[in-house]
């Protein structure tokens, strides 16, 4: 402990270092451990306990809650609440499948761009990425409302009938998540497109490959890094997501988000509220180690 | 190959507008005259007039900017010296991948769990102090905690990249403790600073999850005043106030991307 060392230049002991170096880390570690894992590690004990008859917490530690979730109610088994789960990770899925769709050739035309205007183009994708999410999702109630062309087009289709608006419903739930992440995924993957090495792209051409065996070989592996960070950027947030559905999707098309919200404000069922919130949990952590185990090798952020 | 390029930049296209569509919509709306429905009636700046006299909206702008000023400068303080102290000490290596994981955890869980977190935290606490009522307190205390880790990871980033040599000379030639922070590694850093706090202050003002949850009726923000406004029905006045924050979104990401990008060509 009283090991003499140099240390940036300067000779001291280490137990002075580790003293000088504590106070440095102290005030943020402790807020850190106070409101970061100090409540993570209540929510866990709290999904153990039960709902009083007034919403009141009462320390009866049993599984019930997440046999609730389960699906194993006072009146036998239900599917709801896992119809739910699962949806969500379908919609977070689709939602960033889609949004990596969307986002690939946005990137080559931004990256193609000359260098005056590229980065003015860029700040088009950033300024989305920044807006409220509230602001973002409410503006679909315009352009789906009953008197615009969209929602008339259905109409004539027999899709909906006319006078309807275009939400709520599981479409408006898609439309609003994809224009939500779009930008998450689009931003880090043009940080690896830009840097890309068209030379491959052009000896793949001169050897006669398809453009799907291009993208696959000489692009994908070299945007992989971006790509990356964008699927977990998006998706992680998405399997959260609960304002896109309660505002475009009502009652229709709820998420594992909006069930955790309903215990929270209405229901006021703070310890069930807590076991989604662990599923909510263990669901989004397999599904990021079940990418990561895929694509070994990948750097996290 | 031509062919090729013309798909992708109609693609691009077809994204952008689907990206900017919907907002474009909201700001032509905000200048119609007419209370209801979207039909075009003439323009009309009224709906912005009428949002300056609105007690309740001025008092969330007013909510809004507190809690974002607040604890953009907070987190910043405790952010840069977490980060110091992180990197610039000897610590064993299962130390710093502990480091890691923290810093990181606001970043990979999904918002709404450390929301869930917070109130059932913040509903124990109150037991101590009523400090934790819902409110622009725990508002505070919040924001804090996911902004803490980011403003130590983008500092802490700056602290590797401009190395110790600088710091090393300094200690060569003497430089008390005290003098080295102040007069060298702190101004080295100041880039950094400056980028982690506007980063926070953006994601402050940009939060709704964390401020839904821990809010009291006496601390609406401006977003959590849209939602419960268009939950119930959606007004010229709030296309107004929404082209507004729109406005100032753009303004405050223009000036962080000139800033950050002044840092990397120097």
């Amino acid at each position: 402990m009283n090991r003499l060392i140099i240390w940036y230049g300067e000779l001291l002991t280490q137990k002075k270092l580790i003293k000088r170096g504590a106070l440095f880390l102290g005030p943020g570690m402790l807020w850190l451990m106070i409101f970061l894992v100090l409540p993570g590690l209540i929510l866990v004990l709290v999904s153990f306990a039960a709902r009083g008859a007034y919403g009141e917490m009462v320390w009866e530690y049993s599984f019930d809650n997440y046999k609730r979730l389960m699906g194993y109610g006072i009146f036998g088994w239900t599917p709801d609440y896992l119809v739910i789960l699962l949806r969500s990770v379908w919609v977070a899925v689709v939602t960033t499948g889609l949004s990596v769709v969307l986002s690939y050739p946005l990137c080559f035309f931004i990256a193609r761009k000359p260098e005056r205007t590229r980065y003015l183009w860029l700040m088009m994708v950033i300024i989305p990425f920044w807006t409220n999410m509230v602001i973002r999702t409410y503006s679909w109630f315009l352009i789906l409302a009953p008197e615009l062309p969209f929602a008339k087009l259905a109409a004539y289709l027999k899709i909906i009938s006319p006078g309807m608006a275009l939400y709520p419903s599981a479409f408006a739930v898609y439309l609003g998540m994809v224009s939500m992440f779009l930008p998450f995924v689009a931003l880090p993957l043009f940080s690896s497109v830009e840097r890309l090495d068209w030379t491959l792209v052009e000896a793949a051409q001169d050897l006669y490959s398809s453009n799907l065996r291009i993208f696959m070989h000489a692009i994908l592996p070299q945007t992989l890094p971006g790509l990356s960070v964008g699927i977990i950027l998006s998706f992680v947030p998405a399997m959260g997501m609960f304002v896109v559905p309660d505002l475009l999707g009502g009652a229709k098309y709820m998420l594992v988000g909006n069930l955790i919200q309903q215990q929270f404000g209405t229901s006021r069922d703070w310890a069930f509220g807590a076991a989604i919130s662990m599923g909510l949990m263990i669901l989004t952590m397999f599904s990021l180690y079940l990418y990561r185990r895929k694509n070994k090798g990948m750097e996290l952020l | 190959m031509r062919k090729l390029n013309l798909a992708v930049n109609t693609m691009a296209f077809g994204t952008m507008a689907f990206l900017y569509l919907p907002l474009m919509a909201v700001a032509f709306f905000s200048v119609n005259n007419t209370k209801y429905g979207l039909a075009w009636k003439g323009f009309t700046l009224n709906w912005y007039l009428q949002l300056f006299q609105n007690e309740v909206i001025l008092h969330a702008a007013w909510n809004t900017l507190i809690l974002a000023v607040v604890s953009t400068s907070i987190s910043t303080v405790l952010g840069t010296a977490l980060a110091i102290g992180m990197d610039r000490f000897p610590w064993p290596k299962k130390m710093n991948t502990g480091f890691d994981l923290l810093l990181h955890l606001p970043v990979i869980i999904p918002d709404i769990i450390l929301a869930a977190a917070l109130v059932v935290a913040f509903g124990f606490l109150r037991g101590i102090s009523s400090f934790f009522e819902p409110g622009l307190f725990s508002m505070i205390v919040g924001h804090i905690t996911f902004q803490v880790a980011f403003v130590a990871l983008v500092v802490r980033s700056r602290l590797v990249s401009i190395g110790k040599d600088v710091e090393e000379a300094a200690r060569d030639l003497y430089a008390t403790t005290p003098y080295l922070l102040w007069n060298v590694t702190l101004p080295l850093l100041m880039p950094g600073i400056v980028a982690g706090a506007m980063l926070a202050f953006t994601l402050s003002l940009d939060d709704f999850v964390i401020s839904f949850f821990t809010a009291g009726p006496d601390s609406v923000t401006l977003p959590l005043y849209i939602f419960a406004a268009v939950r119930r029905v959606v007004t010229p006045q709030i296309h107004a106030l929404s082209t507004l924050v729109l406005l100032a979104t753009i303004l405050l990401v223009g000036v962080m991307e000139r800033f950050t990008r002044k840092k990397n060509t120097p």
